[in-house]
């Protein structure tokens, strides 16, 4: 089995799950309705949780122990994706990335579930249970707020237009796609798209919201290979504050 | 220590004694967590334990808990590993941790066939009345193992551990 493909793959999802754990975290506090700011907050624990796993899995293959994996990096050196390191925006934006990520990142660990890695697939069969939460949480207020008031309908349909080229960056092919897939660590971005494109079309459609023609966008890519946004240092700086006054303390 | 006559059951007993952090009237036993107790033949012991989630904040605190027991009856060779070989799901609650989770009152988790679905997770009795006239609020509650509810019978918001 091919080690560098590997810790590509877990490089990507575990950078993704603490991205998004971080920018889920900043609803604390700040949520809509208190039911959202919890359920915001719980997310994010999760999403940091399961990258504390992964980057955990990564330290077994040789690489530095979690914390300083995830707290003394700099932004080329992570493998999220861009969408993950976008700002929050108004609470539409970050329920439709929400949405689109978690559908993606439960069929992701379904899809591992079977890896012949046996480390990923032991935690991804614990992660696709959690996940499950997320993705209904985010099913329920998209068919509900894609279905309700003109201006909860066209805030959401703005948010998917502008989201859309950067979900689909999510899936950007590892360059070691075709060994994953030959070794059935991973069945592959494109098998995984496929799926999510199904899943999303599913729920949009009982809504009053309309779905970007897919085919005719350009998908954000980059972030994969280190490419980001002038979003993510700043993240990053904030993120790790605490961490580089003194990475030794103990609590 | 001597540890001629020490057996995995013993061990088992001690463990009756460490509780959940978050819910102290559970313990880890009653809660599954723990997957596996083994003396090996130069009697080093080894306990096995899985988290509920992923992200528990609690999983270092029980292990520790479980060190403290260990070296308190005097075990000088031990581990105690955290690992994902076997995943925790809700249905690994016992009979016993399911009447104390109520007694608490806390709603406990509904035994499913390991799909869990929309309709699972909305069907919480009323830990204190009993009524199954009841709504769930939502998925996400103070811990990540717990949702929240809303009873129509005793007009009582309450919190039930979340099927996973």
């Amino acid at each position: 089995m091919n080690q560098e493909a590997i810790k590509d793959l877990l490089y990507k999802m575990a950078d993704d799950q603490l991205i998004l754990g971080h920018r889920n975290s900043e609803w604390t506090g700040f949520g809509p309705l208190l039911e959202e700011d919890i359920a915001f907050s719980s997310m994010a624990q999760d999403k940091v949780g399961q990258s504390w796993q992964l980057y955990k899995i990564l330290n077994e293959l040789g690489e530095s122990d979690p914390d300083t994996v995830a707290f003394m990096r700099n932004a080329e050196q992570f493998h999220n994706s861009q969408f993950v390191e976008l700002p929050n925006g108004e609470y539409d934006f970050s329920l439709i990335r929400h949405f689109l990520f978690d559908t993606a990142e439960l069929i992701r660990f379904q899809m591992l579930a079977d890896s012949s890695f046996e480390p990923l697939a032991n935690l991804a069969k614990k992660i696709k249970g959690e996940t499950k939460y997320h993705s209904m949480h985010a099913k329920i207020w998209i068919k509900q707020l894609g279905s309700a008031t003109e201006e909860s309908i066209s805030r959401l349909q703005n948010s998917l237009v502008e989201a859309m080229p950067y979900a689909l960056g999510l899936f950007e092919p590892s360059k070691f796609e075709q060994d994953l897939i030959d070794s059935r660590v991973f069945a592959g971005e494109e098998a995984l798209k496929g799926q999510w494109k199904n899943a999303v079309i599913d729920v949009i459609s009982e809504t009053s919201l309309t779905l970007p023609n897919m085919e005719s966008l350009t998908p954000v890519f980059g972030g994969r290979y280190g490419d980001h946004s002038e979003h993510l240092q700043p993240l990053l700086d904030e993120m790790s504050e605490v961490f580089k006054v003194d990475p030794t303390a103990d609590w | 220590m001597e540890t001629q006559g020490l057996t995995k059951g013993i061990i088992k007993e001690w463990l009756d004694e460490v509780k959940d952090p978050e819910i102290p009237v559970l313990s880890l036993n009653d809660l599954g967590v723990i997957t596996g107790i083994d003396i090996d033949s130069k009697g080093k012991v080894t306990v096995d334990m899985t988290p509920t989630f992923t992200g528990c904040p609690a999983m270092d605190v029980m292990k520790q808990d479980v060190l403290d027991v260990l070296e308190k009856r005097g075990v000088t060779d031990y581990d105690v590993n955290i690992s994902f070989e076997t995943q925790w799901n809700s249905n690994m609650i016992s009979e016993k941790g399911r009447k104390a989770l109520k007694d608490f009152g806390l709603a406990p988790p509904p035994q499913h066939d390991m799909i869990v679905d929309i309709d699972i997770i909305e069907r919480a009795s009323c830990p204190h009345c009993g009524s199954e006239n009841t709504e769930m609020k939502t998925p996400f509650g103070p811990t990540l193992c717990r949702s929240m509810h809303y009873c129509h019978n005793c007009l009582q918001a309450f919190e039930q551990f979340k099927p996973l």
